[in-house]
């Protein structure tokens, strides 16, 4: 099976505490720590977890700077056989459609069976691999938490509330995105990384792809970020201030006072 | 001024709650106006869910088809493409159906898409603009939404509180015929319902929640020897589960177990939305984070910035004093 796994670099939001620049148009991105979208390092699992299973290759696809580089080595290194980075100064400021489209060129320039994204980034809305699906025309399914590949079809199941899972059967070519927690993402040390260090990584402009350069960018998006703010919290929380021990003391008579040791 | 639709979710032939934060939702793009609902089924319940509906909604669009039993989305959105009109503003719960359906819907309407929106602050010239949030609710963004072309609007649940409406029920029109047959790449075959864990945290008075600040696998006995000096339960956040730490029986949140405590401690918890959204009948809710931004200060009701590894074992130990408990 040919897997394609687009995937992008965010703010590492386990590294970084994300707060506001002073101009409070963008977050502070001053030694910030990137590192590959969590729910996108689950879906490349995967992908190498199918191809392992039924044969075939995995093609990790981002759309980015230069920087994008870093996060592909990793994936080269977790086992994907390809690579490519996208990257054209025509697609910066491109909205989630946008980057829907420089996908979809990507898309048909391969034959792929399987397409999967992460369910969402830290830093975006859960709308490429739906949108990308509907301009390909293939089906979709979101939020999945298990594949198993069955003739020629698959049969996923989705996360849906309660803990309770929706099964579905799918036909392939399709466009998956992949919930966190689906697999264990194997480990990739510095070591796996040099090991990948002189892979070719395809890159790729939009004269490549033939992408609609009015099509992309900043000056087609439908949907654009304006500013960045905290917003004013409410009443917030009272905060305890006292030495570890007096905190520890508060919590107690607070959780037996409002009937927590009943 | 667009037309405005609101997709309605229902179960057993009632609407769901989120029909009523739709329409406050419709009221915030524009106070007069009168959106239309539409409902997707077959047979009675799809009749009771129409009769259901309460008043707000000026028309109550009806699309019977066996195919529809079932809300696969794929299916949803071929009788929705088919039935709206260009320019229509199509609100949709953010939920995991409105995931699956509405990205889509909004390349098939060649409309804009607005993913997770929690607020709406009125129109400008054909643009929306509307508020959501980044990096799990640690920074909010403006966002503006040109809807020159009609756009579907994602409605995060529980953030639009419903409002009275004085109009009078919406007659119902079905559409049924206008949709035609309808097939699918994407077969729904069952559901299969979570399996119960070994300790049911949906009856506990004290929740001890460990999320992501727990760091690992064997810091997850700090928690459980707090729990049980303090006969509280261990329930956690997606992270936890995520990583196996911890089954997913235990994990509180929209994916997970809702829970009503009376006290919640939540343990290095960031206090994502799909995370509280769980958390239900006003717990008193004590936050421990190392993070002094954590969004979970903003709803806690008293929070303390400390270390959860060295917060935890202290609190272990005034617990075993005050419930008269010998240390092991």
């Amino acid at each position: 099976m040919e897997i394609l796994v687009c995937a992008r670099r965010v703010p590492d939001t386990s590294e970084n505490e994300i707060e506001l620049n002073v101009a409070g148009n963008d977050i502070e991105r001053e030694e910030l720590v990137y590192s590959v979208n969590e729910a996108d390092n689950y879906a490349v699992e995967e992908a190498l977890q199918i191809r392992d299973r039924v044969g075939g290759n995995v093609t990790v696809v981002t759309v980015d700077g230069e920087d994008g580089e870093e996060i592909l080595r990793r994936e080269l290194a977790m086992g994907a056989n390809h690579a490519a980075l996208v990257s054209d100064d025509a697609f910066t400021g491109s909205d989630g459609r946008g980057i829907a489209i420089i996908l979809k060129t990507f898309v048909e320039k391969g034959h792929y069976d399987l397409i999967l994204t992460g369910v969402q980034a830290d830093d975006g809305a859960a709308q490429v691999g739906g949108m990308l699906a509907a301009m390909l025309d293939y089906p979709f399914a979101s939020l999945v938490n298990s594949i198993t590949v069955e003739d020629g079809k698959l049969k996923v199941s989705r996360e849906i509330e309660g803990g309770n899972r929706e099964m579905n059967e799918i036909d392939l070519p399709c466009v998956l995105s992949i919930q966190t927690g689906i697999n264990e993402p194997r480990y990739v040390g510095m070591r796996g990384i040099r090991q990948v260090a002189s892979v070719p990584i395809a890159t790729l402009a939009a004269s490549d792809l033939s992408v609609d350069a009015n099509a992309v960018g900043e000056a087609a998006a439908k949907v654009r970020r304006v500013d960045y703010f905290v917003p004013a919290s409410g009443k917030g929380a009272e905060m305890l201030h006292g030495s570890r021990e007096e905190n520890a003391d508060r919590i107690l008579e607070l959780v037996a006072a409002k009937g927590g040791l009943k | 001024m667009p037309r405005i639709f609101a997709y309605i979710v229902h179960k057993t032939g009632v609407a769901d709650d989120s029909a009523a934060e739709l329409l406050a939702a419709a009221k915030k793009i524009d106070a007069t106006a009168i959106p239309a609902a539409i409902l997707t089924g077959c047979g009675p319940e799809l009749e009771a869910a129409c009769g259901s509906l309460g008043s707000g909604f000026g028309e109550i669009w009806k699309v019977a088809n066996t195919a529809l039993a079932y809300p696969n989305a794929e299916l949803v959105r071929q009788a929705l493409v088919r039935i709206l009109s260009p320019g229509s503003i199509v609100l949709v719960p953010h939920d995991h159906f409105g995931i699956d359906l509405s990205p889509g819907l909004s390349i098939k309407l060649n409309s804009a898409f607005a993913s997770d929106v929690l607020a709406i602050d009125g129109i400008e010239g054909n643009f929306l603009k509307l508020v959501r949030q980044e990096f799990g609710g640690q920074v909010s963004t403006h966002v503006r939404c040109d809807i020159s072309s009609g756009a579907v609007i994602n409605i995060r649940p529980g953030a639009f509180k419903p409002v009275p409406s004085v109009a009078a029920a919406g007659l119902v029109v079905d559409k049924s015929s206008e949709v035609g047959g309808l097939t699918a790449r994407r077969r729904y075959l069952e559901t299969i319902v979570a399996e119960a864990g070994d300790v049911d945290i949906t009856k506990h008075n004290l929740l001890v929640s460990i999320g992501r600040g727990i760091q690992e696998k064997d810091n997850v006995g700090l928690a459980e020897e707090l729990a049980e000096v303090l006969g509280a339960a261990v329930s956690c956040s997606r992270p936890v589960v995520d990583a196996k730490w911890m089954e997913k029986s235990r994990q509180v949140g929209s994916s997970g177990k809702t829970v009503k405590p009376k006290v919640y401690l939540a343990c290095g918890i960031s206090g994502a939305f799909q995370h509280l959204a769980g958390i239900k009948g006003s717990p008193f809710l004590i936050a421990i984070n190392k993070n002094p931004k954590a969004p979970i200060f903003q709803v806690a009701d008293v929070g303390i910035v400390d270390d959860l590894l060295e917060f935890l074992p202290e609190l272990t130990n005034k617990a075993r004093e005050f419930r008269g408990v010998a240390a092991k």
